[in-house]
């Protein structure tokens, strides 16, 4: 997830597309019941409300609350109980947009793998591929099932206007948060289940179930009932609570690298009868640490020999090895492209216009306007090495003008922009705060997103950073039915 | 059940098992030492503390002196002895973190703040405060915790790997306390069945929660070689090798179902010894020899066991 920096300008707040309050004080359709429920509850009853769900978010997380490794303390992010609400129509072409463009994705995907049609017919140019560091050249011709690359998909969008809604990032490799997004709707459910039979809320508890049918799905041919493991870094990883959550609710098994072992070309796990065939590995540890017979050899976390049988055939990765070089920043600007390109349609979802400074205008503009842009490096990921212009001090914008002189391909630039905001329960009261949302999609047989997501909102005042480090906070995300 | 799950399962309630064996054994020294005597029995009580719950040259090497301040501090807190009760708790924490899902919350909760609260403690601390009490304190955390498993665990392959971590380890420390103390014990053997062997084997006796067991069933004067027993050949007395080893029978009897494995057999054999023996034999061959060679072929059987069941070659 990238960061949005620094306070937005005076000028800009006139501006900023509030979801719940239309400009003329009313409540917009979708937030009707959300509006009148705000108005009725006391400042009083809401804190109660939002104590409570501490708690209970401390019980129901029991079983995958990161714990501190010192004192054994509970790390909660903090929630906010004012759910964030999209109307159907609002979340169809969300849903339809992520959907277009995870399929283009996916179609982007093998033809880099395989007949790189794409850098033929001069949409991408072949350096941001070839020499991009997440290009896996052991995927050069591996066919996967179904041609599916990126099994779950998380699309980071922001918005901006009614109807100005942009892609910020797609995370291919292995986005977290979905079990935000599934503790969210529990304790919301437990704790205003009025507001859930007034308002007609799609669920999204079955995830877990949508997932493992989902892997299912892609498991090698001939595995009739296919054995599905989640393959997790360890404890120590910051996401750990969420693999064993998952695993918990898919109900299968939380292996790590050692439980894995590779015999006679296939995968197998050490268990306590004796080795088991392993047909589909869910992982949730990078490309490189995945086999340090192939990659990174230092690495602990992975399973020698782990490619080779996945070359073979004989057993299936999610999401695939190499998918990287799909959600690259310098990738990022050619998806609409893509999108085109694959599928012969017009995005549904626009990209933030962005500057690739490679390019020689695109160099010169963004030089001329840095107080403007934020800058970020094309590889960097949660908010290192980047400019946010409107927050910088000239001697930072003079500074970081000579790093984009200095390797003008190592950045590109984009607006600030002014997310939208939804009401929030902060210490003055209830206050407009920023948020951005990222949808999951899955892809096996079907393409299905979950109507919701987690919503990330900025706590502070003013703040377009919604990073939990940072004052960031969730929103329960309610996608109303028809 | 994933082979490295169990795997923590079992270390575990080793670990625990452990922390408050050291502290039986640390309480036993400090009770003997506190009788009448001269100082150099007084050192050999705590070299045989070191002897059978820790590694004589790592002890030498680090501390040099063999004194009760020494002792305790090796054997309780210090971080880098693998089996003092400080690792142990830490070790036992950090297994049970890992299995989060498969142990219940209770569980986790007992054992996180047993590790809260020994962290805290050093050992100035501790002598100010109650050498005793502390020994008490390690080994109701530890009773608290096998009773939040009783309680709160179901019944499957993870209490059984439990059950299993515990009585391997209760058994060698059984073994272990005995064979030391016998040592310790053995210049004195002429005066068996007098006053000193009263204090000396009782403290023994009490160590492993036998004081009174003993006076109930033997309603008599404290004689080594009833102390053996009772603490070899008797199966209800719940810390003898005879107990551990019904335990481990069972248990294995659980987890293998159909099949017939090694340690299976392995443990039969030691079963039998305990079952069938008498005590006379026993001490006609030799107390130590017999402790000696029940060690070696407990060891070989908890091998056997983890590359029966854990996957580790």
């Amino acid at each position: 997830m990238s960061i949005w920096g620094g306070p937005v300008g005076l000028g800009m707040r006139r501006l900023i597309f509030d979801e719940m309050t239309c400009s003329d004080g009313g409540a917009r359709l979708a937030y009707r019941q959300i509006s009148e429920w705000l108005k009725w509850s006391t400042l009083e009853r809401l804190r109660q409300s939002a104590t409570e769900a501490e708690v209970l978010f401390r019980r129901l997380g029991i079983t995958f609350v990161v714990y501190g490794d010192e004192d054994g303390t509970e790390r909660l992010i903090p929630f906010d109980i004012i759910p964030r609400v999209f109307s159907a129509a609002e979340w169809k072409r969300l849903s339809d947009g992520t959907i277009q463009r995870v399929r283009a994705l996916n179609m982007f995907l093998h033809d880099v793998y395989h007949g790189q049609n794409v850098i033929r017919a001069g949409i991408v140019p072949d350096d941001l591929i070839l020499a991009n560091a997440q290009y896996q050249p052991q995927m050069q011709g591996l066919d996967v099932r179904g041609g599916t690359y990126t099994h779950v998909a998380g699309i980071d969008i922001v918005r901006v206007k009614e109807d100005e809604i942009y892609v910020l990032e797609d995370n291919l490799r292995s986005p977290s948060g979905v079990a935000y997004m599934l503790e969210n709707r529990q304790v919301m459910m437990r704790l205003f289940p009025e507001l859930f039979s007034e308002m007609r809320v799609a669920p999204v508890d079955h995830y877990p179930d949508v997932l493992l049918r989902t892997l299912r799905d892609v498991a090698p041919p001939g595995a009739d009932e296919p054995t599905v493991v989640l393959l997790t870094p360890g404890a120590s990883n910051s996401a750990y609570y969420e693999h064993a959550f998952l695993a918990d609710e898919m109900g299968i098994e939380l292996v790590e690298g050692a439980d894995l072992f590779v015999a006679d070309g296939a995968v197998f796990m050490r268990t306590t009868e004796g080795p088991k065939r392993v047909d589909v590995i869910y992982r949730r540890i990078d490309d490189d640490f995945i086999d340090p017979l192939a990659f990174r050899r230092d690495s602990m976390l992975g399973v020698p020999g782990l490619l080779s049988v996945y070359r073979a055939g004989r057993v299936t990765i999610a999401n695939a090895m190499g998918t990287g070089v799909a959600d690259d920043k310098s990738v990022y600007p050619y998806v609409p492209e893509m999108v085109r390109f694959y599928l012969g349609e017009e995005p549904i979802l626009q990209n933030v216009p962005t500057y690739v400074l490679r390019n020689a205008d695109d160099l010169a503009y963004a030089l001329e306007h840095l107080d403007e842009l934020v800058v970020k490096e094309v590889h960097g990921s949660g908010g290192y090495g980047m400019l946010v212009g409107p927050a910088s001090t000239k001697a930072e914008r003079q500074a970081f003008r000579a790093k984009i002189l200095d390797n003008p391909s190592n950045y590109v630039a984009q607006p600030t922009l002014a997310l939208s905001t939804c009401p929030t329960l902060v210490e003055q009261g209830i206050a407009p705060r920023h948020v951005d949302l990222r949808p999951y999609v899955l892809s096996g047989e079907t393409i299905t997103v979950m109507p919701g997501g987690l919503t990330r909102v900025a706590l502070n005042e003013g703040s377009l950073v919604v990073n939990s480090s940072q004052g960031g906070g969730t929103k329960d995300t309610w996608v109303l039915e028809e | 059940m994933l082979s490295r799950t169990a795997d923590q399962l079992y270390w575990m309630a080793r670990y625990v098992e452990r922390a408050e064996n050291i502290a039986r054994i640390l309480d036993v020294s400090y009770r003997m030492s506190l009788m009448p005597g001269d100082s150099s029995e007084g050192d050999s009580i705590w070299a045989s503390a070191v002897q059978i719950g820790g590694n004589w040259n790592e002890f030498n090497g680090r501390y040099g002196t063999i004194n009760r301040h020494n002792v305790i501090h090796y054997l309780a807190l210090d971080e880098d002895n693998p089996s003092s009760i400080f690792t142990c708790v830490h070790g036992a924490r950090e297994n049970a973190r890992a299995l989060r899902g498969s142990i219940t919350t209770e569980m986790w909760e007992s054992l996180n703040a047993t590790w809260i609260e020994l962290r805290d403690i050093d050992v100035e601390g501790l002598a100010h405060a109650s050498y005793q009490d502390f020994f008490d304190w390690v080994k109701e955390r530890s009773h608290l915790f096998q009773g939040v498993i009783d309680g709160t665990l179901l019944r499957d392959e993870s209490y059984h790997f439990i059950r299993l971590g515990g009585s391997i380890e209760r058994a060698d420390n059984t073994a272990r306390l005995l064979d030391g103390k016998y040592h310790v014990l053995l210049p004195r053997i002429e005066d068996v069945g007098g006053v000193l062997d009263y204090y000396q084997w009782g403290a023994v006796l009490r160590s492993v929660s036998a004081f009174r067991s003993y006076h109930r069933i033997y309603r008599n004067v404290i004689m080594p070689d009833r102390v053996a027993e009772l603490l070899i050949l008797r199966a209800d007395m719940p810390r003898s090798l005879h107990a551990c080893f019904d335990h481990i029978t069972e248990t294995l009897d659980e987890l293998c179902g159909l099949r017939m494995y090694e340690c299976r057999r392995l443990a039969g054999e030691v079963h039998a010894r305990m079952h069938f023996g008498r005590m006379s034999s026993i001490f006609e061959s030799g107390l130590h020899e017999f402790l000696t060679e029940f060690l070696e072929s407990h060891g070989q059987f908890a091998v056997q066991m983890q590359r029966d069941f854990l996957m580790i070659t």
